[in-house]
Parts: structure tokens; sequence; C-alpha cells
């Protein structure tokens, strides 16, 4: 079911199954029928370490979504809540709990004054899992609400760092980013550093951490402290990370706010990933059926997993979406050759050995089926010009034969626009001064996320905005969205996201050009088809947080002082003590495994960045990418926000 | 060597064998009888009480300990009052059991540890017997009162008293009782006579065991084997009767022909032959359950100890282990025996007289295939040996027979030897821990190191953990750990010398938690040496409990934040602001950034007006600032909402942020405007912002209105021109647009007219624009309203190609065959240029 946790050089499967083991012994803690009230923000990242049929066979039979008042009956002997420690949770809990003893006890007089006494429900046994640690602060809460003794379980269910696929790491924390830099509460660091620690235990110390960035700092610091802490009680392993780069996403606030345009960016940034799932409009997707017409569609948002389990996806995910249509294509023309082999099978044992790939062969067609339609769905958004797009060639399910089915394009010209402006600022055009693509925009009420990611993507590339241009802005913003927002935009000034321009000289086009950000000549073919950079994943662009990771490896960043002394937050290098004889011999041209954490979020065009650098002949070293949360421009700015609105696109 | 069989004793097929294991060094100056013994089990201490009873208060009782070799471990006066019974906790603690049924607890070395009580139905009728018993559960306490009731403490770490029922017809004291453990319940097992109840919590039963010859009057003695699995009785008639402790089973019944009580009774549980071993004055019996019976005289008076694997007997000189002779010492020493073991030992003898014989036996050995076997044997027999020369041979003898195996596990052999030098420096007899292998194996390797540290074994007990290789934390740490937690209990040092003598010796080993020690230094009333202590300790989180407990909230504040745990910082937040008062809270939040912003965090989902608060001593104006903006929008009058708006915009000022208060005052100028309108004309607009108020009132034709709001919120000419050009298309009102295109010069162009009028499906309207378009968007234009020949004139006429392009993108190729054929010959010629 997660076989392709295991795929890449680490196998992140030991995590999850440490996971699913710790949570198979809290559940058998509470023994018998137990419903689970869930705290509803975790159900996404608990579907990542366990589903359903794990919870039935422990005998888990409801499952609630928590909320005030009471808890639906359910004739189970255990109610066991699963929350974040959260005081507003623990009033929720509390109101739950005082309720159900009221009542209880009500019902209990009742039957024995009308002496039924054997229609009398035993109590039920109460229990809290703190995910991802318990806390005082909480507990001191049901306690002050008179209901701390009414559990029978209190325990803790550390689940810092889940396996999201088999490169890739994240703690599914959606506001960590706004906690760390607006709120000033690092509680996310410190689990951030926990989880490491859980990491480290489970896949040998990692020798080398380098880090750029305040929170980076606070986490090296809590690890090495953590070590000395843990010291002696870990069991002594063979280091599989050779590296630990932390990289706070205030270094490099300008990547998610470009738009990204990798095929997994681009789903991501048009639909929206949550917890590596996809909801999808369901047309594309309703059973093509010629007699009846297809009239009745589907209603419901089809959901889909997306993740390297799946074959063609992982094939494509990381591709720019102009090679997208070109890659399908040439899949199915495999996918039908294989089909049609079936003519050329003449003997019993090849027509056996045809019939055992059948599965196989028809998982990929329906999985080619299923890209198409979402490709054809993006597209639809994103394409650039009205002519004719790309030849989908489409093998339909019903029918044995291969239909060329030509799609013809919808336009989108507001996407180009956008694209270009984006360009335009990161490549350092007129970034001080007022931009009318932006004016207009707001103008014509284009959603705010939108003019947000703009305008701070300005002041980004300009190093800072003019007072009176970031002020022409903020008002803008102000008289067409409303006053409200007017803390929405203190709030990304306090990040840093829109700052005034301060006496000191614009540096980010010396950042631009030291850091090789923008790649002029890669643009038409290299971009699509034949990547030698990883500025394919922004067709242009490529992510100053990645730039730093890749010149880690090589050069050094000794190389670039420069420049990491002008992004924000300090860089270290700190080396962790191998226990004697732990040291790896590496063999000649075996490769490093360095895992990059992203702190305050990644974006997918990111880990496509890095899966390329993972990927190239010569790179010498595979990347592993953790981070507190899968972003984008969208659901990042969103974080930021006080009064959150629709979505960009 | 020869002589290994010297001492055995067989009891039907089984061997019994009587080991010495100590001299005692103890010099009694009277006969054991005068004492109140107790000796704790796994070859653990043994505590005397002279002089207990029948004395005069004044002369005081003696209470000593020793090992189990009788070296003295400590010395003191009974101070306190009469004692009925002496025993041994599983941790090595002594009970005291005094007559009022007050128990006083003291620790190996005669340390004063605790007391606590029997409950007072015991004070009162006092005790008159006592037993203290071993469980899963811990070490228990059953006494019998002056009541003739019984009261049960299963575990003394975590009393709960029980009293158990009565027992019918008993008048005075009963014969003998006895505790046992079934069912995961303590039970109480009483003779009267020749009846024989057990009581446990509820009920008293009368039971009678399976077979209990009849001749019998009275029971006389009764003990429950070290398992509590099996029962044996005494009776009067001379008779042993030997069953399972649930009496659901007789194993044995067996005649001594002795009528007299014994003095103590204890079973062996041997794999091959039980047996119970009996006591009398001078004489002790192993009564097999073959019915067979050993003797040996006794010299002198004794004491039993029962054991998992034998019986200790103890008397004035000497201390000897009793027991079945174990399967495989029996096999390789009995003798004429052929067992494999026998005869590698006995090769590996000829070996070593370089005789040719060795080959012989070991060929014997290999050809039934029984080496590995042998080894085995050997390997195990070494394991029950008891002198190290024995131990000795044996492993050489398994070492040889090894050499001829290939792939035989050396763990075995290592472990073994491991275990035995081990087993040897605790037997050894300064230390006085006459374990056997079997027992060691049961005790585990932890509780054999925390039997050393409560002897204060440190040094041994160090060795022992880097011997065996003991993961650190689990071993030198916590030995390191217990030394500190002693040390710094030493008043006579200066603070300054332990804790440096301190951290110098646990300055390698990892794992070591100083705040335990820290603990116990404050507990033994030494803070200072306390505080000192916690500066070692690595885990910043461990050390802000103790700092809190000592009142030393700023550290503990500061060690919080440190650990990076916010629910720490947290917890020690809440509880400075119910320890101090609100001015010195805030202070020191003030000086804690960190500590500060978790609580603003705190404050802003639970007590809004702290936040406020906070604000305002910091004078952070901007925040406060927008702490009313928030407010104002919960605020459902427009007065409250216009009064707190105005309260930022005085805190915007103060905050010298020039924009946000004049943004804020417009929102208020807004507001009121929304507000006099609405009145006016009905319209709900209150809460739009200004865009949305323009459009609404544009929708609804109130141009002027809409104007004004134009004019004194100086929105930008290109806003409000797309503003109403949308307002106007929306609402279909053709007309009033034309004019408005007309009233200037439009500052966005006319592309917008176009392309607005197109989205609402009004290609007429959308045609009148196209001429007005600037040349750069003509192209657009036209293909906007579909005319593709003047987008085709306007493409040509630019000489742009890409413009070109745009165009030929649109047209179809069977349609427009002209103007494909034009367009593509304009192309070829802009791009010659």
């Amino acid at each position: 079911m997660a076989s392709h946790l295991s795929y890449s050089r680490v196998n992140l499967n030991i995590l999850r199954e440490a996971a699913r083991k710790d949570l198979r012994e809290f559940l058998d803690k509470c023994s018998g029928s137990k419903a689970i009230v869930w705290d509803e923000y975790l159900t996404g990242p608990f579907g990542l370490i366990a589903q359903y049929s794990l919870l039935k066979e422990h005998e888990v039979e409801k499952m609630f979504t928590l909320k005030g008042g009471h808890i639906p009956s359910a004739a189970v002997k255990n109610i066991v809540f699963f929350v974040r420690p959260r005081l507003e949770l623990m009033d929720i809990i509390a109101e739950n709990i005082a309720r159900f003893n009221y009542i209880h006890s009500h019902l209990c007089n009742l039957y024995i004054q009308n002496k039924c006494e054997d229609k009398l429900q035993p109590p039920r046994d109460f229990h809290i899992l703190f995910v991802p640690r318990r806390s005082l602060l909480c507990e001191q809460r049901l306690k002050e609400k008179g209901v701390l003794n009414s559990f029978t379980n209190i325990d803790e269910y550390i689940l810092d760092l889940i396996p999201y696929d088999s490169d890739l790491l994240s703690m599914e924390s959606e506001n960590s980013f706004r906690e760390c830099y607006l709120e000033n509460d690092q509680t996310s660091l410190y689990h951030t550093a926990k989880g490491l620690m859980t990491l480290q235990a489970l896949y040998g110390t990692i020798p080398q951490i380098f880090g750029k960035g305040e929170c980076a700092r606070h986490v090296a610091n809590m690890m090495l402290r953590m070590k000395r802490e843990f010291a002696g009680t870990l069991i002594p392993t063979l280091p599989v990370f050779d590296t630990l780069l932390l990289l706070d996403r205030n270094v490099d606030l300008l990547t998610p706010l470009a738009t990204q345009l990798t095929y997994e960016g681009l789903i991501d940034e048009v639909y929206g990933i949550t917890n590596g799932y996809v909801k999808l409009p369901p047309e594309k997707f309703a059973q093509k059926k010629q007699e009846e017409g297809g009239k009745d569609l589907p209603t419901e948002p089809k959901k889909l997993p997306l993740n390297s389990a799946e074959e063609l996806y992982a094939e494509i995910r990381d591709k720019n979406f102009n090679a997208v249509g070109a890659a399908l294509s040439k899949k199915a023309k495999i996918i039908s050759a294989a089909f049609e082999e079936r003519h050329n099978a003449k003997t019993v044992g090849e027509i056996k050995q045809f019939v055992s790939q059948l599965p196989h062969m028809q998982a990929a067609r329906s999985s080619l089926a299923n890209h198409t339609s979402i490709a054809e769905l993006v597209k639809d958004i994103t394409s650039k010009s009205k002519k004719q797009s790309y030849l989908f060639i489409f093998v339909s399910r019903n029918s044995r034969s291969v239909i060329l089915n030509s799609v013809l394009m919808q336009t989108s010209e507001v996407f180009f626009e956008n694209l270009t402006v984006e360009q335009e600022f990161m490549t350092g055009v007129d970034t001080d001064k007022v931009c009318t693509y932006i004016e207009d925009c707001i103008a014509q009420k284009d959603p705010l996320i939108k003019i947000l990611r703009l305008v701070c993507m300005q002041s980004v590339c300009n190093n800072g905005l003019k007072q009176k241009l970031l002020d022409y802005y903020k008002r803008e913003i102000i008289q067409t969205y409303g006053y409200e927002h007017i803390l929405t935009l203190n709030n990304l000034e306090k990040v840093g996201l829109l700052k005034p321009q301060s006496t000191m000289r614009n540096n980010y086009p010396t950042i631009r050009k030291t850091l090789k950000l923008w790649m002029e000549d890669t643009n038409e073919q290299a971009c699509g088809f034949n990547p030698n950079d990883i500025s394919y994943v922004y067709s242009g662009y490529a992510p100053l947080s990645v730039r730093l990771t890749q010149l880690l490896a090589r050069p050094g960043w000794r190389s670039i002082e420069e420049v990491l002394k002008m992004l924000p937050g300090p860089h270290f290098e700190e080396r962790q003590q191998l226990p004697a004889g732990l040291h790896k011999k590496r063999q000649p041209g075996e490769n490093r495994t360095t895992l990059v954490f992203f702190l305050g979020g990644v974006t997918y065009a990111e880990i496509a960045a890095l899966r390329f650098l993972s990927q190239m002949e010569d790179g010498g070293t595979e990347y592993i990418i953790a981070t507190t949360k899968l972003i984008n421009g969208t659901s990042w700015i969103k974080s930021l926000m006080d009064h959150p609105e629709a979505p960009l696109f | 060597m020869a002589f290994v069989t010297a001492n055995w004793n067989p009891l039907g097929e089984a061997f019994y064998r009587k080991v010495e294991l100590y001299d005692m060094s103890w010099k009694l100056k009277e006969s054991l009888r005068e004492y109140l013994i107790a000796a704790a089990p796994y070859g653990g201490p043994i505590a005397l009480l002279k002089g207990y009873q029948g004395r005069s208060p004044s002369t005081r009782p003696q209470l000593e300990i020793f090992s189990a070799s009788g070296v003295p471990m400590a010395s003191f006066p009974w101070k306190s009052g009469l004692v009925k019974q002496l025993g041994w906790t599983v941790s090595d603690d002594l009970l005291c059991v005094q007559e009022d049924g007050t128990v006083l607890v003291y620790d190996l070395l005669g340390g004063f540890k605790r007391h606590f009580s029997m409950g007072n139905e015991v004070s009162q009728s006092q005790v008159m017997e006592t037993k203290i018993f071993h469980s899963p559960y811990g070490t228990g306490v059953a006494i019998l009162t002056g009541a003739l009731r019984f009261t049960l403490a299963t575990n003394i770490d975590d009393i709960k008293l029980k009293r158990l029922p009565e027992v019918p017809g008993l008048e005075g004291a009963p014969t003998c009782w006895a505790v046992l453990t079934q069912d995961r319940q303590s039970k109480v097992m009483v003779a009267n006579g020749y009846h024989l109840f057990i009581l446990d919590n509820t009920s008293c039963t009368s039971v009678t065991p399976p077979g209990l010859s009849p001749q019998a009057s009275s029971i006389l003695h009764m003990c429950v084997s070290f398992s509590y699995k099996y029962l044996a009785i005494l009776t009067d008639s001379g008779h042993v009767w030997m069953g399972t402790s649930n009496l659901k089973e007789k194993i044995s019944e067996v005649d001594t022909n002795i009528r007299n009580p014994p003095k103590q009774m204890a079973w062996h549980e041997a794999s091959q032959q039980s047996s119970v071993v009996i006591m009398w004055d001078r004489l002790l019996l192993v009564v097999g359950e073959c019915k067979e019976i050993i003797q040996y005289p006794l010299d002198s008076d004794s004491v039993l100890v029962p054991e998992m694997d034998g019986v200790r007997i103890i008397n004035e000189t000497h201390h000897e282990l009793l027991q079945e002779v174990p399967g495989a010492c029996e096999e390789i020493f009995k003798i004429a025996s052929m067992a494999p073991g026998a005869l590698l030992l006995e090769a590996h003898k000829e070996y070593e007289k370089e005789s040719q014989k060795a080959d012989e036996y070991l060929r014997e050995i290999k050809e039934q295939n029984l080496l590995a076997e042998a080894v085995k044997q050997c390997v195990e027999a070494a394991g029950h040996e008891y002198e190290p020369e024995t131990q000795k041979t044996l492993l050489r003898a398994a070492s040889f027979g090894k050499c001829f195996l290939s792939n035989f596990p050396p763990e075995l052999f290592i472990s073994m030897c491991r275990d035995l030098r081990v087993l040897n420096a605790v037997r050894d007899y300064t230390v006085g821990m006459p374990l056997t292998h079997t027992q060691f194996k049961q005790m585990t390797i932890q509780v054999l190191i925390d039997r050393l540290v409560h002897r204060k074994l440190y040094p041994l007990a160090i060795e022992v953990c880097r011997y065996l290789k003991t993961p650190e934390y689990q071993g030198v740490s916590r030995v390191l750990k217990h030394w500190a937690c002693y040390k710094v209990q030493q008043k006579e040092e200066s603070d300054e010398v332990i804790a440096k003598t301190v951290n110098m010796r646990l300055a390698d080993a990892s794992g070591i938690s100083y705040s335990e020690i820290a603990t116990k230094a404050y507990e033994s009333g030494r803070t200072e040496l306390a505080i000192k202590l916690l500066e070692y300790e690595p885990r910043s989180g461990e050390q802000v409990p103790l700092l809190l407990k000592m009142k030393k909230s700023p550290l503990a504040l500061s060690k919080a934040i440190e650990s990076g745990d916010t629910d720490l910082v947290y917890t020690v937040v809440m509880y400075l602001k119910n320890e101090l008062n609100r001015g010195d809270f805030f202070m020191m939040l003030r000086n804690q950034p960190v500590a500060l912003s978790l609580y603003r965090q705190f404050c802003k989902h639970q007590e809004l007006n702290t936040l406020m608060d906070l604000f305002n001593q910091d004078d952070n104006h901007q925040e406060l600032g927008n702490y009313y903006v928030k407010a104002s929008y919960n605020e459902p009058r427009l007065e409250a909402r216009v009064a707190l708006l105005q309260s930022s915009v005085d805190e915007f000022n103060k905050a010298k942020n020039e924009f946000a208060a004049k943004a804020t005052e417009e929102e208020m100028r807004l507001l009121r405007f929304q507000r006099k309108l609405e009145e006016a004309k009905g319209e709900p607009l209150l809460g739009f912002s200004l865009h949305d108020t323009i459009t609404a009132l544009l929708s609804v034709g109130l141009h002027k209105h809409a104007e004004q709001l134009y004019k004194d919120f100086r929105v930008s000419d290109k806003r409000f021109w797309w503003l109403k050009l949308k307002a106007l298309a929306e609402k279909g009102d053709w007309d009033e647009l034309e004019k408005f295109a007309k009233s200037k010069k439009s500052p966005i162009g006319y592309l917008p007219f176009v392309e607005v009028c197109i989205k609402h499906q009004n290609k007429h309207e959308a045609r009148k624009y196209v001429s007005r378009v600037t040349p750069e968007q003509k192209v657009k234009a036209h293909l906007a309203v579909g005319d593709l020949q003047s987008a085709t004139e306007a493409a040509i006429e630019r000489r742009n190609e890409s413009e070109i392009n745009t165009v030929l993108s649109r047209c179809s190729a069977t349609t427009d065959v002209i103007l494909v054929e034009r367009l593509n010959r304009a192309k070829a010629t802009a791009a010659k240029k």
C-alpha cells in the first residue's frame, strides 16, 4: 500500500512503519471497541500513515469529528480523542465529556428508578491522544475544567515528519511559516528538531549540518542540544544521510510567489494538492460511453492520490508542463504497442505471458487516461495561444483501438499575461515603477491573492518598494478590496514580503546574477524537453533555495560568501561526532545523500528541481526533501492573511 | 575434582547436595535462637535483632544488618517500640513491624527511610503475628491481630489495607498460617487444629486438602513454595502432605515419624524431585515426593531461607545451600556416567595428560553425534558449580570440545564466561551475595546492579556494567547517578567541592540526569548545591520543574526558553502569572521576548484584554492600532465602530504610521457616508469597500453620489473608469456607457470597452469603440469583435510578426483562404526586415 515509500535511496517506509507501530500500540492500550473523535485537522496527515482498515483491525468502530455539544452516541467501550494540543480544543473536549457524564448519570437514575437496570449502558472509558506531543498547558486546562480525571489514558503520538513520498517528508503543519515569522512562536521548530532526532534515531546521526537563516540556526541549536540530552540512549546506526541542509523560507521569499510550471506544480497552483490528494472537477473523468452520450455526469469532485506509486505520474510530475503532452503521447504509443503485442502472441506460452502483464498494462492505461484528463484541465487554464494544441493520443477505455483525439484548447490570456509580468519582475524589468498590469488587475478586482502575490514579488525583486509606490499599492488594495485588509498588509510587511525600500542599494540584481537565477539562453528548447538546469521548473527562473543547495554540494558555499551575507539570517556549518566505526566508507562513484529541510514550506517546483539535481548524471548528490508543509504562493499568502479569500484562478 | 560428588545424597531418582557458601564472618555473642532474624532471598542481607522479647524496656536491643557472608553492614540500638517481625522488601529495604502495627522502613545500611501504619484496628488490638511476603505486585505485609483478625497490605509502596473476614471458631492463635498469591489476589491460609480455611477479601472458605491422612488431629505447620504453586502441610501424626496450593491435587504424603512441631519448613521446587525441607532443633529432613527422606543432623540453631532453586541454611558459623543437583552437573559428575558431557570432561583430562585416550573419548562422542550436546552440558554445569576451579575445568572442557565443532554458536559459551566472572565477583565474601546462576538470570543484570548500588558498591557496579557492556544509560550512567545522589547528601563537604567532584566523575558519562541529583540535593536542604548541579544538566527541560519548586522562576523561564519546548515555556509563564503580581509578571516577560510572544499568542486566543495591556506596556502603538481595528469588526453599532477606529487612528499616529492613520480616517469617512446614504436611499452599503460602494451606487444609477466618492476619495482615474465601465455594462446601460466613453479621453484606452461589451455578448456596442482603440491594440480589438478582415488589414499595416501570427491562428484554413495567403505573404516580408 505504501511500497512506493521504499523506492528511493533512503527507505522512508521504515519511518512510516515506526509510526504505524506506535499507533497500533496506543490503540491496543484501550482494549475493547472504540470510537475516535478527530480533530478535523489531523485526518489528512493521519491518512498518510494509516488507512481506516488499520484502525478497524484495532476495533475502531466509529469515527466522529470533534465539535461542541454532544458526542454522537455509539455503543463502544472507549472514546478516544485524537487532538492537537490546543486550548480551544480542550474546551470542546471538556464540554463533550461534561455533557456525556451529565446525561449518563441522568439516565442511570432514570433506569434505576424504573427498575430497568438491564438497560444501563456501561460508562465509557475516555482516552486522549495528543498529536504530536502532549502538553502540560492543555492538561492543566482539562484539570481546571474538572475532566482530567475522566481520562483513562493520556498519551502522545509523536508524529512530526510524515513520509509523503519516496523522497519527501512533510510535517503537514499548515501555519508553520506564519507562526515562526509573524507570531514569533517557534513551536513548530521544536517539533522539527524533535522530528529530526527521531529521523536520526532510525537512520543514524547526520554528520554534517549546514543551514541558512534564523530558524535554521535555532533548529540546529536545538538538535545539537538534544543530541547531548539523548546521548547514550541512541542505538548507533550507520548513517544514511551525509548532510542536512536547513533552509529558512524567508531566505528565499521569491520562489513560492512565482507560478510553478511543472506538471505537479501547476496541478497544485490550479486545484491545490492536500495531503497527497487532489480534487478535480469530475466532467473530464466521466466514463465515455458512446451510446448513452454521457448525459449523467458525476457531480462529486474526483479525488485522486498523487504520488510516485503511480509509474506514469512519477515520470511526468516534475516535467515542465510544456513537455507533458509529448510525454503522454509517447506513453500512449508504448501502451497501445503493448496491447498490440497480443496479435503477435502465438504460442500458449506467449499468450500466458501477455495475460500476466495485463493488470499492469490496464493500470497504466487508466493512469494515462487520468493524466490526459488532468493535463487537459490544466491546459484549459494555461494554454498560451489560440491555436490547436498538442494532439493527445487518448486510449479509450472501451474501444480497443487507439483514438487520436485532438483537443482544442481554450485560451487563457490571463495566465499568460500574469506569467509575463512575473518574469519581468524576476529579470528585474521596471521593478521600481508602478506596474500597469497590477493596476489593471486591481481595477478589475481580480482575486486579491493574485494581486498580493504580484505586489510582494515586485517588492522582493526590488529589495523593497519606494514608500510612495508601496503606499499607492496599499491604498489601491484597501479601496478596492476593503479596509480590513490593512491587517493582512501589515502582516506581509512584518514577514518582509512587502517592505519600504531602505537607503541600501537594491541587491537583488547582484544576487540574481551571482546565483544565475535567470537562465535566458535555456528558455525555449531546454525548459520543456531536455532541461540541463533547474531553471526549467519556472521556465527560466532557477529557484534561489535550490540554487543554494546546488552550490553547497559543489563548489561549496565559500564561493558565494558575499551573496550569502546579503540574504537574511546567519549561515553556518556544524559537525556531529559519529561513534567510532560508523564512518561511512564511500564506494567510488557512490552518491552522497543530503536531506534538505525547508523551514516554512516548500513548493512542488522546488522539489522537482531537487529531483532533477538528484538525477543529474554527474551530480554526485541525491536529495531527500523535508518540510513543514507543502505550499504554493496562494496557500502561503492565504496563511498570512487575516481574512482569507477565494483562490487565485 | 574427584570429590564433587562427596556431598551428594540420592533422593529418589535425583541427587541432593549441600554446598558450603561461606564461613560466617560474624561473631555472634549468643545463639541464633536469641535473635529475631530476617534473611532476604536471592542471597540478600540478614537482619538480626537481639533481645527482642521479654527484656526490660531499659535495655535497648541492638539491630544489626549483615551481608549473607556475615560481614557487618550496619548496627544501631533499637529505640522504637517492640518489634514483632523483621522482613526484607524486594528492593533491599528492611521492614520492622512493631507491636502497634507501625512498620518502619530502613535501607540496608541502616538509614531510616519512612514508616507507615497498618491501620487503627491493628494498633488497637496489637500485632500477634506477622508475615512478610513477596508477590508480582511487590512486597506485602500480613498481620494477625490480637483480635484474631487478619489485615493485609499487598504492596507496601502503594498501601491499600484489607481486613480479611473472620475465621469461624477461632478462639486462640491459629496453629499455623501462610500467605499465598492466587488469581492475582493475596490470600491467607489458616489452620485451626485440623480445620483449614482460605481467607480472601470477601470470604472465608473451609477447605480440605485432598487425601490428607485422617490420623491427624491438628495441622502443625505449613509452607507455600517460592512460586506459590505448591503447599506442604505437616500434621501432628508426623505426616507431610504435599500438593498444589489450590488444593486440587495431592502430590505425595510422607510419614516422617516425628510428631514434634518443627521450627521451619521450606519447599524446594526442583526439576526432578521436589521436596519439603523441615527443620527441628537438631535435625533437618529433606522429604521428597518419592517418599524418600534425607536426614541431616544439625549442630547448632539454624535458619532456612527458601530460594527459587534451593534452600539456604544459615547457622552461627556456616552458610550452606541445599539443592537438587542440577541436571547437567548430575549427568557429568554422576559416578560412571556415560553422558556426552562426562565423556568430554574425561577426554579433556586425558588431553591435558597428553594421552591418546583423549582421542578415543572424543571419537565416542562424535560417533554418536553428541559433541554439541556435550559442550552445552559442560557450559551449563559450569554455571551451576560454585567453585571457580570446577567452573574452569568444565569451561576448558567445553572450549576443547568446541574446537571439533565447525559451527557451534559461540554466544552460549561467552555469556556463561561473563556471567560467571560477575557471579564470582559478587559471591566474594566481601560482597556476600551468594547468587546461583539461575537466580542471577531470573533477577536480571539490572536488579543486580541495583543491589550493588544499594550496598554503595559503586566501583564494582561500574566494573560489572562495563564488563557486561550494559548500555551506558542503563548501566554506568545509572550507577554514577546513584553515586552522585549519595554524594550530595554528605553534609561535611562544601557545595563547591561536591559540585566539582560530581561533575568530574560524571563528565564522560552520557545520559546523566543532573536534575535528579539536584532534586536529591534540594531535598536534603542544599538549594545552592542544587542550582550548581542543575547547571550541568544538558536537558534544559528537565531543570524547569525543580527550579520552579525552588522558586527560581526567572531561571526556570530562561531554561524553558533554552529548551525550545514551547509547552514548557507556557507552563512556566502560567505559573508565573499566578505567582507574581501583574506588574512584575509583565516586567519579567518583557525581558524574555520569546516568552512574551508566546504569551501574546495565548492572550490573542484566550484573553484579549490582557493583550491590549501588554501592547500598552510596550508602547507598541502599531499593534494597538491593529488591535482596535480588529475590535471594530466585532462591533455591530456604527458609532462604537467609528470610535474604535478613532482610537486606532490615534495609535497609528503615535506609531508614525501615516499611511495606516490616513487609511483608517478614510474608512471612517466611508462608513459615515455609507450610513448617510443608507438612511437616505435605503441602499444597503455599510461595510462595502470603496470600490464596491461605487459599483453599487452606479448600478442603481446614483451617478452623482458615485462621482462624489470618486472625487472625495481621490480614486485613480484608471480605476474609476474600469469600475464604471464594468458597472454600466453589467447593468446593460449602453447609452450611459457611450456617454461616459465620450465624456473625455479614456485613461484606460478603448480596448477594455470593446472587450467588456463582448463579454456581455453585445457585439453591436463593441463595434462602436473599435475605431477609438490605439493602433497598437487595433488587431486585438478587431479580433475581439470577430472582424478577421479588419484585423488582417491592421496587422499587415503594422508589419508586426507576432500580431500576424495571432490573426493567422484565428483564421480557418478552409474559409479564410485569401486572408491566410495575404497574412503569410506579409509575414514573409516582415520577417525579412
